[in-house]
């Protein structure tokens, strides 16, 4: 029959003038976004970061710059090299991750921001000084201990260093087993004291109703 | 004066020419008075088309489930105010080869067809700026501006995109008034009368539900007169840069697309007052009720232009040719027949006449529209014979020779 097609087309438009848009007033509203989005700014933790540039090593595109000097007093035991230089070049960054995932300390995360619309490149060089005055809002991509604690970087507050490790640092790096290297995952009652955790998040009272 | 005409413009005029009259000579006063209530009905077309602009812009938002300017006054209703200030800020520029007297007149003669039709239009009861008795040739001849308008910005703005733009529009808006111009002739023969006043006064059954075949044809046909999709090759953005106002900027390109807009609410005027009764409805005032049917047919455009997208050149000619010409034509002449073997002795045709018709036309209509649709449909398309080749269909090619 002729002109089916149009009376198909018609309602189906007719349908979506009745359906609640899906745009958002951009500046005031932002879309939901996933807590594993990989974001534009990288979030990194000085005292974590050894300078061993496995990041830099890792990425496919060779954008990450680092200048380490052994400024430590004691480097024998255990004193970190200084970190002179951490540049990021996102302007040719593709956001694969790797850096993340090559990071033995768990010092470089993905960021959560998507708003770094620049006019020049060269702004878009994240420089160390950035990265150390940056708000540590990092996405839990590849940070299983993140995930399992119900971060959430675009409602949860700025992590410490201390906060985002597979392990709690101030409890098990100098426990009772001695210094450790064994990959232990936090257990989660360690966050809920009130002496050693820090809330982590909005998600905090679901997260108690799970432990009963 | 009818209570329910609440702005009585005949009476707006008379009063005011009567005042007038006591203190001016009367040719002055006349002048006066009429140039006022022209300026008040133009302005108020003016003013329903900035309206529709939002209307238009908003709702097609909806219709994509986005959410349409909303960010100057309650639900964006100032939008065409900041869109008109722009338009007003923005640089006047006439191209090297233009031809400039041409290219400078050409928005005010893509616009004056508007205001020109809206004076013929019954807007309530009893009130129109004038009801000439040839109203409907009138609007048909008025139209006929809109094509020489386009074409004339077309051809003074020395660019080919622009020149192919025009050229589209005259092919295609000389195409659709034919099919346009029987049908109304139709209409014509239904009331007795060209006067757009008469057309109201003898529409004891729509039209719409008399003439179904014309009806459709009119839309398709006044779809194509203003450009608007599924017709709008004339600036088709992905083949013409926008058409025949590619050159255009500041308030010109202002005018023309005031103008586009405003052919709208004037189509929409038309049809009500053709296909709807126009004022005539019972229980709300007239003017009212000519708004709101005119709301009806506004939101029946911009429902097709969310829906059908844009078809191609020759399709869009091939459609007008083939589909609505004969098909106005099978109109004209089962409503001549019809009036001829159903009219009263004086001439005029009574309701329940009316009604027979409208059952005889409703099958007439089905039975044309699929009967000749299939006719033209049917038909086999034969493509260029193929040349196997042996790149697509040797011995190694994966696909057989298709044979037609």
């Amino acid at each position: 029959m002729y002109g089916m097609g149009i009376v198909k087309g018609m309602s189906v438009t007719l349908r979506n003038l009745f359906r609640t848009p899906v745009t958002v007033n951009y500046p005031e509203e932002r879309m939901p976004q996933h807590s594993r989005f990989r974001g534009e700014e990288f979030v990194w933790y000085e005292e974590r970061c050894t300078g061993c540039a496995s990041c830099a090593k890792y990425c496919p595109l060779g954008i990450i710059k680092i200048e380490t000097s052994p400024s430590g007093e004691f480097p024998q035991e255990g004193d970190s090299y200084k970190i002179d230089t951490f540049d990021i070049d996102i302007g040719r960054c593709m956001f694969c991750g790797f850096c993340v995932e090559a990071c033995p300390y768990d010092a470089l995360f993905m960021g959560s921001g998507f708003e770094r619309g620049r006019y020049r490149r060269d702004s878009l060089v994240i420089t160390i000084d950035e990265l150390k005055a940056a708000e540590k809002h990092p996405s839990t991509w590849f940070r299983p201990q993140l995930e399992q604690r119900r971060y959430d970087p675009f409602e949860g507050k700025s992590l410490e260093w201390q906060e985002v490790g597979r392990r709690y640092l101030g409890q098990t790096m100098h426990g009772p087993a001695g210094p450790t290297y064994e990959y232990q995952l936090e257990t989660p009652g360690a966050l809920e004291t009130p002496s050693q955790s820090p809330e982590l998040s909005g998600h905090d009272e679901e997260y108690g109703e799970e432990e009963e | 004066m009818d209570p329910r005409g609440f702005f009585e413009l005949n009476t707006w005029y008379r009063g005011l020419y009567l005042t007038l009259d006591n203190v001016l000579p009367s040719w002055m006063s006349y002048f006066i008075a009429g140039f006022a209530v022209m300026f008040a009905i133009v302005n108020a077309m003016m003013l329903l088309a900035t309206l529709y602009i939002w209307f238009e812009r908003r709702a097609l938002g909806r219709f994509q489930v986005r959410q349409g300017p909303n960010r100057w006054g309650p639900f964006g209703l100032l939008q065409p105010i900041a869109d008109a200030l722009k338009i007003l800020g923005k640089e006047d520029i006439v191209p090297h080869g233009a031809d400039r007297w041409v290219f400078n007149i050409a928005p005010i003669v893509m616009f004056f067809p508007v205001p020109m039709i809206v004076a013929v239009l019954p807007i309530a009861k009893n009130v129109a700026i004038t009801d000439i008795n040839v109203g409907l040739l009138f609007v048909v001849a008025i139209t006929g501006f809109s094509t020489l308008a386009i074409f004339m910005a077309g051809w003074a703005s020395g660019n080919r995109y622009a020149l192919f733009g025009a050229a589209r529009a005259v092919a295609m808006l000389i195409s659709y008034e034919i099919p346009l111009i029987i049908t109304l002739g139709s209409i014509a023969l239904l009331s007795g009368s060209l006067a757009m006043g008469t057309i109201v006064a003898t529409q004891n059954v729509p039209y719409l539900l008399v003439q179904p075949l014309a009806f459709v044809i009119f839309m398709m046909a006044i779809s194509a007169e203003m450009n608007r999709s599924p017709f709008d090759i004339v600036e088709a953005e992905s083949e013409l840069i926008a058409g025949y106002h590619t050159e255009y900027s500041g308030m010109k390109f202002g005018m023309f697309m005031l103008a586009e807009f405003a052919a709208v609410i004037v189509a929409s005027g038309l049809a009500t007052t053709i296909f709807l009764q126009g004022w005539r409805w019972p229980f709300l005032p007239s003017a009212i009720w000519f708004l709101l049917k005119m709301g009806m047919f506004v939101f029946l455009f911009l429902w097709i232009r969310a829906t059908i997208p844009r078809l191609r050149v020759d399709q869009i000619l091939a459609f007008a040719w083939k589909f609505l010409l004969p098909l106005s034509v099978v109109s004209l002449f089962a409503t001549a027949l019809e009036v001829f073997f159903l009219r009263e002795p004086d001439g005029s045709l009574t309701t329940n006449t009316l009604w027979i018709m409208s059952g005889i036309n409703f099958g007439l209509a089905i039975v044309a529209l699929v009967g000749w649709a299939n006719v033209l449909g049917h038909r086999r398309y034969n493509p260029a014979p193929r040349i196997a080749s042996m790149y697509r269909d040797g011995p190694l090619g994966s696909r057989p020779v298709e044979v037609q």
